[in-house]
């Protein structure tokens, strides 16, 4: 990230940032560069920034809100899972309390940068009316749950790439996020399989392959630029399939996250 | 959870030392602070890679020079990954052979895509060079992966902002989070049931995955191709 370009950019927009920003105290802020206290004040000014310069792009603020919906429902659902008393083995305790510490800070982050404009935090109902019921007390479930967030973040996240293409830098931070849900859902898919005795599912998508298969509609898709892939370099298809995820609309995503979401 | 001076100290490190972690950091690192930071604790004796000596290749301009970028890489990556898979390191378990023929696989399908979606404007085919990789072990081939895949994923999230069509720059949305699951996958197989699927050494304090410009993953790289690989107009 090339923070002076971004500011510079910013100021374009918002001719008062540079001014903002000298009331962040930017010379400390300066001299601070390169120090570890750089790590969490540059967030906290540019976040201040970014707000304003925000409020010319109607549509960022809708993808980044659509955004902060998915990670409350995927923080609140890890913290939950990590509070429940003999949940998740202690064997895989260390991965969750990764996964969920990430998607803490995407909240934090999320909201640091939309400022006023960030919506509250929805209400969630975990079992997605009932469907899931012993989410929080049978591991099983708890992870299947976890490999169909994470792999519908994914799709969620890739869905938007193209809404943000005129805001060069949430775009970029929202491929920063996308790319670290991926990671996740690669182990939680691996955990899936493991646990509920399905070996052809990998940390890679196969076909539509996944622990909840409704959420993985289109994921089989062979054609890529307009072309048909199927024989290339003389792979399978399921090669094929699994060099490529798919994205899936807003309004896919919200159909599959809305259960979750009592208000 | 690992802390970047623990991870670093850990077993693992041997595999990547041994294919100029130090070249990655600084180069990756220059354009955030939190790379300062990384570039001073990554610092070590190792000696320079060896500069290209092959042909002068010119990814050229606009989303096609990305697309010569991302082809690249990836040839980068399907030749790596084609050794692995010809020449086992000792004690390749089934399912390490599994994975690692998977992500073949895959790298030479986004090779292969990209070279027939290029046409007559795709580069040509690159000279690998992975002398100062020992296929023979597995921390330095594992070690390897996770870097070609780290790299890989902070190459795609960089030039994102680079691209101009939007059906392009869904299919590097598309590729770059296979590249994610790779990266994830790898560093588990490294170091099983710990935090570095998505460590604290490649995050930021933001959850983030790190995002470099091609000039940096350029020179990242270049001590694995024998071309002369310039990316100065890619996505301009």
């Amino acid at each position: 990230m090339d923070i002076f370009k971004i500011i510079d950019k910013f100021q374009q927009i918002d001719g008062d940032a540079v001014g903002r920003l000298e009331y962040a105290s930017r010379r400390h802020f300066m001299n601070r560069i390169g120090s570890k206290l750089a790590l969490t004040a540059i967030p906290m000014a540019f976040a201040a920034v970014v707000n304003k310069a925000f409020a010319q792009s109607a549509g960022a603020i809708d993808v980044l809100n659509y955004a902060l919906t998915l990670e409350y429902l995927e923080d609140e659902f890890y913290k939950g899972g990590l509070a429940a008393a003999n949940l998740i083995p202690a064997s895989d305790k260390t991965i969750f309390m990764q996964i969920g510490k990430h998607e803490s800070q995407h909240v934090a982050f999320l909201v640091k940068a939309l400022g006023a404009k960030a919506i509250a935090k929805p209400t969630f109902d975990f079992t997605y009316n009932g469907a899931f019921a012993d989410v929080f007390s049978n591991y099983k479930t708890f992870v299947t749950v976890s490999s169909a967030l994470e792999d519908t973040g994914v799709r969620a996240y890739k869905g938007q790439a193209g809404a943000l293409i005129a805001d060069p830098q949430i775009l970029e931070y929202a491929l920063q996020v996308h790319s670290v849900e991926a990671r996740h859902a690669a182990v939680a898919r691996r955990l899936a399989a493991t646990l509920l005795g399905m070996p052809a599912m990998k940390g890679w998508i196969t076909g539509n392959e996944g622990a909840v298969p409704p959420i993985y509609a289109g994921e089989d898709n062979m054609t890529q630029g307009g072309v048909n892939l199927k024989g290339l370099a003389s792979k399978t298809d399921a090669a094929i399939t699994e060099a490529f995820d798919e994205p899936l609309t807003k309004e896919a995503v919200l159909a599959i996250a809305g259960p979750f979401i009592k208000s | 959870m690992h802390t970047n001076t623990k991870y670093r100290s850990g077993k693992e490190d041997e595999g990547a030392s041994l294919v100029n972690r130090r070249l990655f950091l600084r180069s990756a690192g220059l354009t955030t602070a939190m790379g300062t930071i990384v570039i001073a604790a990554g610092c070590t004796k190792e000696d320079h890679p060896i500069p290209g000596t092959g042909d002068a290749v010119d990814l050229g301009s606009g989303d096609i020079g990305v697309l010569n970028y991302a082809y690249a890489l990836e040839q980068l990556e399907a030749a790596f990954y084609a050794k692995v898979v010809d020449s086992p390191y000792s004690g390749m378990t089934d399912a390490e052979k599994m994975i690692l023929t998977d992500i073949r696989d895959h790298e030479i399908i986004h090779r292969e895509f990209f070279k027939a979606a290029l046409a007559d404007k795709a580069i040509k085919g690159l000279t690998p060079n992975f002398d100062g990789i020992d296929f023979t072990s597995r921390a330095a081939v594992l070690g390897a992966a996770k870097l070609f895949e780290d790299t890989g994923v902070a190459a795609y999230n960089g030039a994102g902002r680079l691209i101009k069509d939007p059906n392009y720059l869904l299919l590097a949305g598309k590729i770059v989070s296979v590249e994610a699951r790779h990266a994830a996958v790898i560093r588990d197989l490294i170091n099983p049931k710990s935090g570095d699927f998505a460590g604290d050494d490649i995050l930021d304090m933001n959850g983030m995955d790190k995002a470099v410009a091609p000039a940096d993953i350029l020179s990242a790289v270049k001590g694995y191709v024998k071309d002369t690989i310039n990316g100065a107009n890619v996505g301009k």
